[in-house]
């Protein structure tokens, strides 16, 4: 999940950014950090995507290898003292397995059962360690990311309500149109 | 440089009082009361010596504060206020006392937990309970926790953000449970829960997401303590256990040093076996000559016949 919001500084200057995208027929990608340098990103994954379908041999790019792959170009960039500065979520249901991936603006990258980035690292993860289990199904899921978006939005200041959630399993990639999530400001 | 014009600009002052100025005055001069607020005057000479050790590449030794790098909260429900703080204080990136106690008392039916300078905040709880204390003789009720809000706040606000102690201040009184959070600069906030610390972003997502108004005393504690153990494994600042502080509108308050303790090393430290060759037995040294030398005589003196006047 994550909001749609691009700001400027303090300015909520574009209100549907869509931060979530889809990368091949198996794994979706979300960013946090510098809208341009997501734009690029976005390049590159199209880029990698077109690669595959002209190789034409049946093997699509599963998750992990998207992750990877992201991974290396951010390090690279920053090793060259430029770096793109995102923090991208990877996810992705393949062999029968789902894979969630993240990567940093300086290349640090790990797979993990639940990831957050930004103020999310503070507020989100906390309660994402206590509530995950094993074996959630999508519901359990969905009201648990559902829980740690409204603490964000009660408590960073540069978030607006209007999150976008998307999922991805064996069915393939679904983006949900972005929503707003009831909130209690009593 | 910066000392020597302060010299000689004393210098002066004192030459110009000398000659005219009446005893009093020249006594004030010389011997000048201090006044309110903090003296900063060491500040550029600690500016400089600092420089100094960077560009000789001597690491300086100035004492590091020891902080509560912290995680407390507070929060209200139907008969009370629930207090809880972790008891994890650190010098820099080291744990300087693992189980020191965060929550103080103000009044017998207020409470406060502090986050910050661990001196400022002993000091601040101290400051407000005495003239808590005083207040009370003089106008024989009981204490208000808005009146501990009151004077916490004008008091940090006085020293302009200097003194870091940020405060959560519960109780109960005629009106009602009540909690107030109180921020270094002196700006305080009436709430139905709060956090403050460093683990106070981890603490405020579970409190943000369990909470609703009018709990059972159950609920809010299992909240409290939830919060914090969060804060606990989360933050790097807060750890060891966790103190919970109940204060009730009956007026019964329940302390509780220890609540929980997920980071209890007595397990650990049970299992050590010590060698049995590090356990001597008594009686195992040899005795090999013993000698008693009389250090004093001890004589029967009669006292002699008290002299008569």
């Amino acid at each position: 999940a994550a909001d749609t919001l691009g700001s400027y500084g303090g300015l909520a200057r574009f209100t549907e950014v869509e931060r979530i995208c889809k990368a091949g027929e198996e794994t979706l990608v979300a960013c946090d950090g510098d809208y341009s340098d997501w734009q690029h990103i976005g390049k590159i994954i199209k880029e990698l995507e077109v690669e595959d379908r002209c190789v034409a041999d049946n093997i699509t790019h599963t998750p992990h290898q998207y992750w990877s792959c992201l991974t290396r170009i951010l390090y690279h960039r920053r090793s060259k003292m430029n770096p793109l500065w995102n923090s991208l979520v990877i996810a992705g249901y393949s062999d029968d397995a789902a894979f969630l991936g993240t990567t940093d603006k300086i290349g640090t990258s790990y797979e993990a059962d639940y990831v957050a980035t930004g103020l999310g690292l503070h507020m989100a993860l906390p309660v994402l360690r206590r509530k995950w289990k094993e074996g959630m199904s999508e519901e359990e899921a969905r009201a648990l990311v559902e829980d740690c978006m409204r603490v964000l939005f009660y408590r960073d200041c540069r978030t607006i309500n209007r999150i976008m959630f998307a999922k991805v399993d064996k069915h393939g990639q679904k983006i949900f149109e972005p929503s707003p999530i009831p909130t209690n400001w009593s | 440089k910066v000392l020597n014009v302060i010299f000689t600009v004393n210098l002066t002052h004192l030459k110009m009082i000398e000659d005219s100025a009446p005893l009093f005055i020249r006594e004030q001069a010389l011997n000048p009361k201090p006044q309110g607020g903090f003296n900063f005057e060491n500040w550029h000479r600690n500016e400089r010596l600092q420089n100094e050790f960077r560009a000789k590449g001597i690491s300086s030794n100035l004492p590091k504060v020891m902080l509560t790098g912290t995680t407390i909260c507070g929060c209200v429900y139907k008969d009370g206020v629930v207090l809880g703080a972790d008891t994890r204080a650190t010098g820099g990136s080291e744990v300087a006392d693992k189980n020191c106690e965060k929550i103080g008392y103000i009044a017998p039916n207020i409470y406060c937990g502090g986050a910050g300078t661990a001196g400022d905040t002993f000091q601040m709880k101290k400051l407000v309970s005495s003239q808590l204390d005083l207040l009370r003789l003089s106008t024989g009720t009981q204490s208000r926790v808005v009146t501990a809000n009151t004077i916490l706040k004008q008091q940090l606000f006085k020293h302009q953000g200097h003194i870091s102690a940020a405060l959560i201040v519960g109780g109960v009184d005629c009106t009602g449970p009540h909690l107030y959070n109180i921020y270094p600069h002196g700006s305080s906030n009436k709430v139905p829960f709060c956090t403050m610390g460093s683990g106070s972003l981890a603490a405020i997502s579970v409190m943000e997401s369990t909470y609703k108004p009018d709990m059972t005393e159950e609920e809010a504690v299992e909240m409290a303590k939830e919060a914090i153990l969060s804060g606990i494994f989360n933050d790097l600042g807060s750890g060891s256990n966790c103190d919970i502080t109940i204060i009730r509108c009956s007026g019964e308050v329940t302390r509780t040093r220890g609540f929980e303790k997920p980071n209890d090393t007595k397990l650990l430290r049970d299992k050590i076996r010590h060698p049995k060759e590090l356990v001597v037995p008594s009686g195992s040294t040899k005795v090999l000559e013993s000698s008693f030398l009389k250090y004093i005589d001890v004589q029967d003196v009669t006292a002699p016949e008290p002299m008569m006047i």
